[in-house]
């Protein structure tokens, strides 16, 4: 028995406990659908039977009414800003440098926002009901990612009023319901 | 339906736990190749230490230094090793209940499967370096007793 | 705790990889399938929803919420999940009604195992210190726990091969879900070379994807539903020390107690669907439950058929209350079990109304 009972400064009290696992991810039926597109340099939506909503991109289900979403829907390349942030902190292995925006963006022709980021843009002039387009990657680097659009930047349009956003069609904004 | 994507990922959880007192203290006796243990409130010693007596539920902090000896309750043949387990080899996993200890341990014993058997006697084969891990001990072997030197 | 009833339960295949789903469109099917047998649609016209899953299992941190976009959720509803096998979802549920604070509630449990090394993936379940940074596997630990039983003369291989002949036969003849079915004899099973020794693969349940779902009410709704409805006549659930070594691993005192204190024993039991993912679990189990030759055990097969990690103990619920709503049964036993070497044990007892 070791005869020291009383604690000394070398006594263990943390140990470093790393665990690393392997998956092997699969996107599911109607990621994998929308991502097949986008390698294409299209964004599709997916319409919910029941309420009508279009969403992009669509996990396979409508969450407000619990049902799949079959019906696959083009959506334009221009954008509504629903909601932003300007971000501080660098995004690892990306071009873009802080301060940037990230965005909540509801697609022309969909009616639930997604998230990217915005560029080419003057940070304090952003607001909700901008319009913006889609800014992709030369079409040799497309992929199967999201980040095939580089990031959206604002179009000379007028705004889209806040109860407009979210009901903008695939023919776009005319500064008109 | 297109062709299905799938992407292999690691996912990496590098947490650093905080030991308390009790596995702090089995820790540290570790790394000086001790095995120590807990008393529980039945007179039962627990290697490695429980923080609380598993029936009467009271903290216990008697602690009993147990021998780096023992023999095994059960094993069970690793043919095929998993890339998550600690030798490439064929080893077994093994109950050992250490000299001096009432309650077995689980650990790996480094063995042919031949010499492999309930009521073998093991010795633990210590890291070079034991720094304070239950990998300090790491593994066990068959027993050399001093006659065969 | 009230008498609660089961009015309805659906389940998936059992699938090695349903790689092309993700969680919901796993869960989805089960849900829709389950809310139609009673005349429900979504979510929204029960009083609470519980599931059970882990994220782990596929690697994708809150998977779990992800799920609820199945369940049609606008506006939102009342809602709790348990990072465990939707048995306890169900345990949760029959609370909140017991409690008065609804009178239905829909449980479903997924598991998506197949992204994942499951025997890996539970090694760190395990004690932090002590055994995860061992990276000890599920599958080598009840492989101790057999070994003990096997040197204690408690069973023999014999009786192993015996139980998983009779699932592979079950599951054969009763149960479209199944992974793992077919005729093989005791002698077939003990010819094939051991897997992590003293088990045999086939001691091992399958890895499986896919999902189970529920209905349950008050006994006054599902009279005013007016579907064939079984009812949870008992229910309780134990868990034993982490230690597996300060654990009599030869019995389940755990199910002992859990049967003990849910009435298995005031009545006949004529079927049993017990969450016994290694062979010589099930015979721990029908000794831990007090089961006899008058008992059918397992008619479905089984986990040992396939192994939906998170839905299984639900689904052996589901698989008692099937066989009591068609008429088949009057009473029986259900089993669920969570944790290495059958740590944590659920018991629940069904009657016909
Ligand atoms: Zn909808």
């Amino acid at each position: 028995m070791s005869e020291e009972t009383t604690s000394s400064e070398d006594d263990i009290t943390a140990i470093e406990t790393p665990v690393y696992l392997t998956y092997n991810f699969t996107a599911g039926e109607a990621t994998t659908r929308f991502l097949h597109q986008v390698r294409k340099g299209k964004v599709m939506g997916q319409r919910c039977p029941g309420c009508g909503n279009v969403y992009a991109p669509a996990r396979g289900s409508c969450a407000a009414c619990g049902l799949p979403t079959s019906e696959e829907v083009e959506l334009g390349n221009k954008a509504t800003v629903q909601s932003f942030t300007i971000v501080w902190i660098p995004i690892p292995n990306n071009p873009i440098q802080p301060p940037y925006i990230v965005a909540n963006l509801v697609p022309d022709g969909a009616n639930i926002s997604f998230i990217h980021l915005m560029s080419e843009c003057d940070n304090d002039s952003v607001h909700i009901g901008q319009r913006v387009e889609a800014v992709w990657k030369p079409e040799e680097e497309w992929d199967y990612a999201m980040d095939n659009i580089r990031y959206f930047r604002p179009l000379d349009e007028p705004d889209v009023p806040i109860e407009m956003i979210g009901k903008v069609p695939l023919s776009g904004w005319e500064g008109k319901a | 339906m297109s062709d299905l994507l799938r992407q292999q990922f690691v996912l990496g959880y590098t947490y650093t736990r905080s030991t308390g007192p009790v596995v702090g203290r089995f820790l540290t006796e570790l790394r000086q190749r001790k095995i120590v243990g807990t008393r529980g409130d039945d007179g039962r010693v627990f290697v490695p230490p429980m923080e609380f007596d598993p029936v009467t539920a009271s903290a216990l902090d008697e602690f009993v230094e147990v021998s780096d000896r023992g023999e095994v309750v059960s094993w069970c043949w690793i043919s095929e090793p998993r890339d998550s387990h600690p030798f490439d080899e064929p080893f077994a996993w093994a109950l050992v209940l250490l000299d001096g200890a009432d309650v077995p341990m689980v650990h790996a014993v480094a063995a042919p499967e031949a010499e492999m058997h309930t009521g073998m006697r093991v010795q633990a084969r210590w890291s070079e370096e034991p720094r304070g891990y239950i990998t300090d001990i790491a593994c066990f072997e068959p027993e050399v007793t001093q006659g065969e030197g | 705790m009230k008498d609660i009833a089961i009015v309805s339960f659906a389940q998936s295949d059992c699938r090695r990889d349903a790689g092309a789903c993700n969680e919901v469109e796993l869960i989805m099917p089960v849900i829709e399938q389950a809310m139609q047998a009673v005349g429900l649609n979504n979510s929204q016209d029960v009083d609470f929803t519980c599931s059970g899953s882990c994220d782990y299992q596929q690697g994708a941190a809150f998977a779990f919420v992800m799920g609820v976009d199945a369940l049609g959720a606008v506006p939102p509803i009342k809602e709790s999940h348990v990072e465990m096998d939707a048995a306890w979802a169900l345990y949760e549920s029959m609370l909140k009604i017991s409690m008065g604070q609804a009178e239905s509630a829909l449980i479903y449990g997924f598991g998506k195992s197949s992204p994942g090394e499951l025997p890996t993936v539970l090694s760190q379940q395990l004690d932090p210190y002590y055994l995860a940074p061992l990276w000890v596997d599920s599958v080598s630990l009840a492989a101790l726990q057999a070994r003990v039983l096997l040197d204690r003369g408690l069973l023999s291989e014999q009786d192993m091969a015996a139980v998983v002949a009779r699932s592979r036969a079950n599951a054969k003849a009763n149960n479209p879900h199944a992974q793992l079915a077919g005729d093989v004899s005791v002698e077939e099973l003990l010819a094939e070379s051991p897997w992590v020794a003293p088990l045999r693969k086939h001691d091992c349940c399958p890895i499986s994807d896919g999902a189970s779902a529920m209905v349950i009410c008050t006994i006054e709704k599902a009279r005013a539903w007016g579907k064939p409805y079984a009812v949870i006549r008992g229910i309780d659930h134990r868990m034993e020390s982490h230690n597996i070594g300060a654990r009599d691993l030869t019995r389940s005192v755990s199910t002992e107690l859990a049967a003990a204190q849910a009435g298995v024993d005031r009545g006949p039991v004529e079927v049993a669907e017990l969450y016994a993912p290694f062979s010589h679990q099930e015979i721990i189990l029908s000794q831990a439950l007090g089961l006899d030759d008058s008992t059918e055990i397992n008619p479905s097969g089984g986990v040992l058929a396939g192994n939906l990690m998170m839905a299984s103990g639900l689904s052996r619920i589901g698989e008692v209350a099937t066989r009591i709503m068609s008429g088949d049964v009057r009473r029986g036993v259900a089993h669920a079990t969570s944790g290495p070497c059958l740590q944590h044990n659920l018991v629940a007892v069904l009657e016909a109304a």
